[in-house]
């Protein structure tokens, strides 16, 4: 609501001979001002919130969650993953580097997890595929395993 | 505890807000109580003590921070605003008597968020309102960050509690960083 409207609405005011009005009318633009403000506000956090899914989901969202977001917000995290995307391809030479894996220093490269609840098949990178069934436990490598992990499908054991 | 990857705006620091700090939205809804300098026409109902149309000239009301800075002209032609009791002579000698004693958080959560909103109104004793909190700020700054050397599920309530909103921000942020190097 642009400072305009206020001043536009004041102008009138006086022209008409009606100038008494003018605390009302600022009273009441102060009133819209502070609307624009919350509702701004509100929509901005959600987009930041949108933002850290990407680095806690990858790059596909749960139904549940997408179930939550307006059309714009959908577009917007399109348009956010593609920006990531280009900018991860950039790095590291000729295939880029994914800085959303391996975000603390990782301590080895194989790491011993149990499942959590069913997932179905996995497959890992030599082409064998793992059937993740509750409680089974899997010894397999790190990066594959964090973004279940974050998901919760996977728990790491540390014995 | 992971890394963050949504960070929220922070409040803005000192005399100015920040327009997307869901914090000092929250900051900007606390009343202040005010007098009217100029009356009001067709704003009648808000007051509900009154059955009049308008609000009339010199009005005692309270006032959420955000109304009364977007009312307010230095020229004062439209509303003066007093200060709270906490920012008031009385208060300001307590605190600068012993700032460890007082409960921050019942004082109204946000001493010092407001304590700076206040510089906007032109007050004679902006100088000294200044200087209580920042004054306060000091002496109590010691407590709040030893308060924070505590693990992540020890009950701390007691030492939270009289804690007031700028305090309890560092020192979570003060135990979380704490917490990731030792971890690391």
């Amino acid at each position: 609501m642009p400072r305009n409207c206020c001043l536009h609405s004041e102008n009138e005011a006086k022209s008409e001979g009606r100038s008494e009005l003018i605390p009302s009318i600022k009273f009441r633009h102060c009133c819209l001002l502070r609307n624009q403000r919350c509702v701004t506000a509100y929509l901005y956090d959600r987009l930041l919130r949108i933002r850290a899914l990407r680095w806690e989901y990858g790059s596909v969202l749960p139904a549940a969650i997408r179930f939550h977001m307006c059309a714009e917000e959908l577009e917007w995290f399109n348009q956010y993953k593609k920006s990531l995307a280009t900018y991860m391809r950039s790095l590291g030479g000729e295939e880029g580097l994914d800085i959303t894996q391996d975000r603390k220093p990782p301590k080895s490269l194989y790491i011993e997890v149990r499942c959590l609840k069913d997932h179905g098949e996995f497959e890992i990178d030599d082409g064998t595929i793992i059937l993740l069934k509750k409680n089974s436990q899997h010894f397999l490598p790190r990066w594959k395993c964090e973004q279940l992990i974050r998901q919760g499908v996977l728990e790491h054991v540390i014995s | 505890m992971e890394t963050q990857a949504y960070v929220p705006v922070p409040p803005g620091v000192g005399i100015e807000e920040n327009f997307l700090s869901l914090d000092d939205i929250l900051l900007s809804q606390e009343n202040l109580p005010c007098r009217t300098e100029s009356s009001f026409p067709r704003l009648g109902f808000l007051e509900k003590s009154s059955e009049a149309p308008d609000i009339p000239e010199g009005t005692k009301m309270e006032m959420p921070l955000w109304l009364a800075k977007g009312l307010y002209e230095r020229k004062r032609r439209v509303l003066s605003v007093e200060l709270p009791k906490v920012y008031r002579e009385g208060w300001r000698t307590v605190f600068g008597a012993d700032p460890n004693v007082v409960d921050l958080h019942k004082m109204g959560p946000y001493y010092y968020g407001l304590g700076s909103q206040l510089l906007h109104f032109d007050s004679p004793e902006n100088m000294e309102i200044a200087q209580a909190v920042l004054n306060t700020f000091i002496g109590r700054f010691r407590r709040t960050m030893d308060s924070s050397q505590n693990a992540f599920n020890e009950d701390t309530s007691g030492l939270v509690e009289r804690l007031d909103c700028l305090e309890k921000a560092l020192k979570n942020f003060n135990r979380n960083e704490n917490y990731l190097s030792r971890v690391q």
